[in-house]
């Protein structure tokens, strides 16, 4: 699972537990987490609710700090990586701000980072043009629909062209013809920009889709129990949805989720909105 | 991070206190440098400068106020300043307390049916807005005149502040409910008065909640407004009036009641307070600051 | 923080033409000039058919004559007392305003802030004007616009500092996690968040505020002030028994209080075109 000797290893997660306090216990999130993404892979993180997949992403993110263990992140530590402005993120919501345009919206980062207008403009132009929306520049957010919200958020991901891009469930609010096509959008860019992708879903077929390792997790505590690799030839479009071998990966993924107790696992004794209040769990 | 959300009810306390007596200081300091001069039974102290708001008139020695709470209301009676102002509060907070009522439901009422008649809020609303553009205290004495100089005009009057702001935050929190669960009642066929007990008054609670602590304190004013021209002996605005004659020959005594004003103003708006957390307990909303 | 979202996202059609929008705005408000004729005429009908008391209330006729007699000229010229109340209004907004906005964000800043203020923010709300403006009348100049305006910026105060407070600091947790994930500094956090979501807190405070400045002005000038402004001739004309003039003068009051809060309804349809609001989603 692990070479310690990968050169084009990209995020690095060593021995990583996270623990919240909750009332007056402690729960465990992550228990000893090991995982290596390497340059340009699509690797997706999939597991029950209260696995700690949004969890692992957003330590690797550095919204959120390890218990023990270490995230490295283009050979730097989570932090300094965040402090870089290396990687990009999608959340599950657009969190677009409504009283920027979908161009200003994209610019916000490139702003953050000092560049000046003209280089900001041809940025953002170029972005939009990615994600297919050059079209609504001077649109508003309530103006545009859930899919497009979030094509802009993943413009303004991509507008400092990161190395890594984490995406956490950006299709969950999505019906499931809309998140095929946004699927297909995601495939696209990333074959376009070469980014490593961290994706974080509760839907299979979506995992097995898009990426090129899947990472089934289990819950309380959280683990990783297997890693799929998917050998789908690239690229991929509508006709892989039919092809014998992507039922064949689905089906792996879908056992090794029931193996890991995903189905039939305990009720949670904790409530969800609670913990995803104090942090954050998948 | 995760951060404990209560910061403890001791630290908020201790650094109101601390800023009171910060308060306390600065009005005092602007009186040792700037003020008229403080005498003792043994020691005079000039201060050097002339600040000209901080004489003895115009801004009393907090001393001096308390102390006036303590003597006698007036020369020979034997009621202290403490005690009537006390009385006095207490009596005017029963007409507020009226006037907030009936402007609560009558701004609950109109929100109702503005929410429920489209033609109606177009007809209304700019009515509604307008009627705050009206000072109060130039319609007072036309209401007295009209209703007799009784604690019903101060009731009327009272009312008039309170109802506006519940009108208008209720008008949004009638509506506020998701368009799902509105949908979810027409599912069961339920009529409008069903929908409006069970889904839409819920969800207008907070919105409620956020009028009802400006209409506490606002129908407290209107209640203290409506007094004078009404003509009522024993509340704050009858107080007011007459200290405020007496002002040369007494300022802490207007001084005084303003304090008594600003407590009962903070008295009722906490009561609200505690019917909201136990109105919305449970809820896990942020009760924000006021 | 974006609002429910249509679910196709097609380009939208182009607006309807400038005529088609005004000729929609109108018939909006229909029912409320509908209503406005219909009491007025009432009224009028009231006064003449039944003889009411003419005395406290006249009819709409005669006040319409005493605000036309008196505009320019006469024992109260209205129009410039207007002028002068409107004036110390809008000193007072700008007094009070100025004073809301510094103590807003230092609230929104510091929790210790917060702590200390807020307590006497809330007493000094419940303050009513009638004790405040005796004293702020002595220690300012009872003829002195300032008094007056002082009076005015402390009824502005509060409003605009709650809801300037409540938009710098309820903003939603995931724009603050996405500034975080670009290592944004807390001055980059406030000039490109929290202030734009606070605008629109700011402006509906302002509408109120508008209204209350004027109240504060009308109200300290009752208790005495330079002899031309709308409180003087309101107590006066009221103990010279013309309450025709009373009328016009507190109608005068009103009509320019609606036309300070208007203007900042124009203010917000430039600032905030994208808000709910604006869009035309809520009244007011």
């Amino acid at each position: 699972m692990t070479d310690s000797s990968q050169p084009t290893s990209v995020v690095r997660v060593s021995g990583v537990d996270k623990q919240f306090t909750v009332g007056h216990g402690v729960t465990t999130a992550l228990d000893g987490i090991d995982l290596e993404i390497g340059r340009g892979e699509f690797v997706s993180l999939i597991g029950p609710s209260g696995c700690g997949k949004s969890t692992l992403l957003r330590l690797i993110g550095d919204l959120t700090a390890p218990t023990a263990g270490s995230v490295e992140v283009n050979g730097k530590t989570a932090h300094a990586a965040r402090r870089g402005r290396e990687y990009g993120m999608v959340f599950q919501a657009p969190v677009l701000f409504e009283w920027r345009s979908v161009s200003d919206n994209v610019k916000l980062p490139l702003e953050l980072l000092g560049m000046d207008r003209s280089e900001r403009d041809a940025r953002a132009r170029e972005m939009l043009a990615l994600v297919e929306l050059s079209d609504f520049a001077s649109h508003h957010p309530y103006q545009l629909s859930g899919g497009m919200q979030q094509r802009v958020a993943i413009a303004r991901a991509l507008a400092l062209q990161p190395s890594i891009l984490l995406m956490d469930e950006p299709f969950g609010a999505l019906d499931e013809m809309t998140r095929e096509r946004m699927n297909t959008e995601v495939l696209r860019i990333w074959q376009q920009t070469g980014t490593t992708i961290v994706f974080v879903t509760h839907s299979i077929p979506e995992a097995v889709f898009l990426s090129t390792r899947v990472a089934v997790m289990s819950a309380r505590p959280g683990r990783i129990t297997h890693i799929v690799d998917v050998a789908l030839p690239q690229p991929r479009n509508e006709e892989t949805r039919e092809d014998p071998r992507y039922f064949r990966h689905v089906t792996e993924v879908r056992e090794a989720l029931r193996s890991g107790g995903a189905l039939g696992a305990e009720p949670a004794l904790v409530s969800e909105e609670r913990m995803a209040a104090e942090g954050g769990i998948g | 991070m995760p951060r404990s959300p209560e910061r403890g009810w001791l630290r908020p306390i201790l650094t109101f206190a601390i800023f009171a007596a910060f308060l306390f200081v600065v009005w005092e300091g602007l009186k040792f440098v700037g003020g008229d001069p403080w005498r003792t039974e043994t020691w005079i102290w000039e201060p050097p400068l002339e600040i000209w708001f901080a004489s003895d008139l115009l801004l009393p020695h907090v001393w001096d106020i308390v102390g006036a709470l303590a003597a006698p209301v007036q020369r020979g009676s034997d009621e202290s300043l403490a005690q009537f102002l006390a009385g006095a509060a207490f009596y005017t907070w029963r007409e507020a307390a009226i006037g907030f009522l009936l402007g609560a439901t009558i701004g609950i009422g109109l929100a109702a049916l503005f929410v429920h008649s489209k033609l109606m809020e177009r007809a209304l609303v700019p009515y509604v807005i307008a009627s705050q553009t009206i000072p109060i205290i130039a319609l007072a004495p036309m209401i007295v005149f009209a209703f007799g100089p009784n604690v019903l005009s101060v009731v009327i009057i009272a009312t008039y502040l309170t109802f506006f702001p519940v009108t208008i935050a209720m008008i949004s929190g009638l509506r506020s409910p998701d368009p799902r669960a509105l949908e979810l009642m027409r599912s069961y066929a339920a009529s409008r008065w069903s929908v409006f007990w069970k889904v839409r008054m819920p969800a207008s609670l907070p919105y409620l909640f956020t009028a009802l602590k400006i209409s506490a304190t606002a129908s407290i004013v209107g209640a203290i407004v409506g007094e004078g021209p009404g003509g009522i002996p024993n509340g704050l605005g009858r107080a007011i009036i007459n200290f405020n004659s007496q002002y040369i020959s007494g300022p802490e005594k207007l001084w005084a009641t303003i304090v008594a004003c600003a407590i009962l103003g903070i008295a009722f708006f906490t009561l609200i307070r505690i019917a909201e957390l136990a109105a919305l307990r449970g809820r896990g909303l942020r009760t924000e600051a006021a | 923080m974006t609002a429910a979202a249509p679910s196709v996202g097609i380009p939208l059609p182009p607006r309807p033409g400038r005529l088609l929008r005004m000729g929609r705005t109108v018939r909006y408000y229909v029912p409320a000039i509908a209503v406005f004729i219909g009491v007025i005429v009432l009224w009028e009908l009231a006064v003449r058919g039944f003889g009411m008391q003419a005395f406290i209330l006249p009819a709409p006729s005669a006040i319409g004559a005493a605000l036309v007699e008196n505009w320019g000229a006469g024992r109260w010229p209205l129009f410039e007392a207007a002028r002068v109340t409107l004036f110390e209004a809008v000193g007072g907004l700008l007094i009070g305003t100025t004073v809301g906005l510094i103590v807003a964000f230092g609230i929104a800043r510091w929790a210790t802030a917060r702590d200390a203020v807020l307590p006497f923010a809330i007493a000094a709300n419940a303050i009513p004007i009638i004790a405040i403006a005796p004293i702020f009348n002595a220690w300012f100049g009872i003829t002195n616009p300032l008094s007056k305006m002082m009076i005015a910026a402390l009824l502005v105060f509060f409003p605009i500092m709650i809801n300037v407070t409540r938009g710098l600091t309820q903003v939603e947790p995931s724009a603050l996690e996405l500034m975080r994930s670009y290592a944004a500094s807390d001055w980059e956090v406030l000039r490109k968040l929290r202030l734009p979501n606070a605008l629109p807190y700011f402006l509906t405070a302002l509408k109120v505020a508008t209204t209350l400045s004027l109240i504060g002005a009308i109200v300290g000038e009752y208790f005495g002030g330079a002899s031309n402004v709308i409180g003087r001739v309101v107590v006066q004309s009221a103990s010279a028994l013309r309450f025709d003039v009373t009328w016009a003068a507190i109608l005068l009051g009103a009509i320019t209080g609606i036309a300070f809060y208007l203007a900042i309804v124009a203010l917000e349809r430039v600032l905030i075109p994208w808000h709910s609001t604006v869009r035309g989603e809520h009244p007011g």
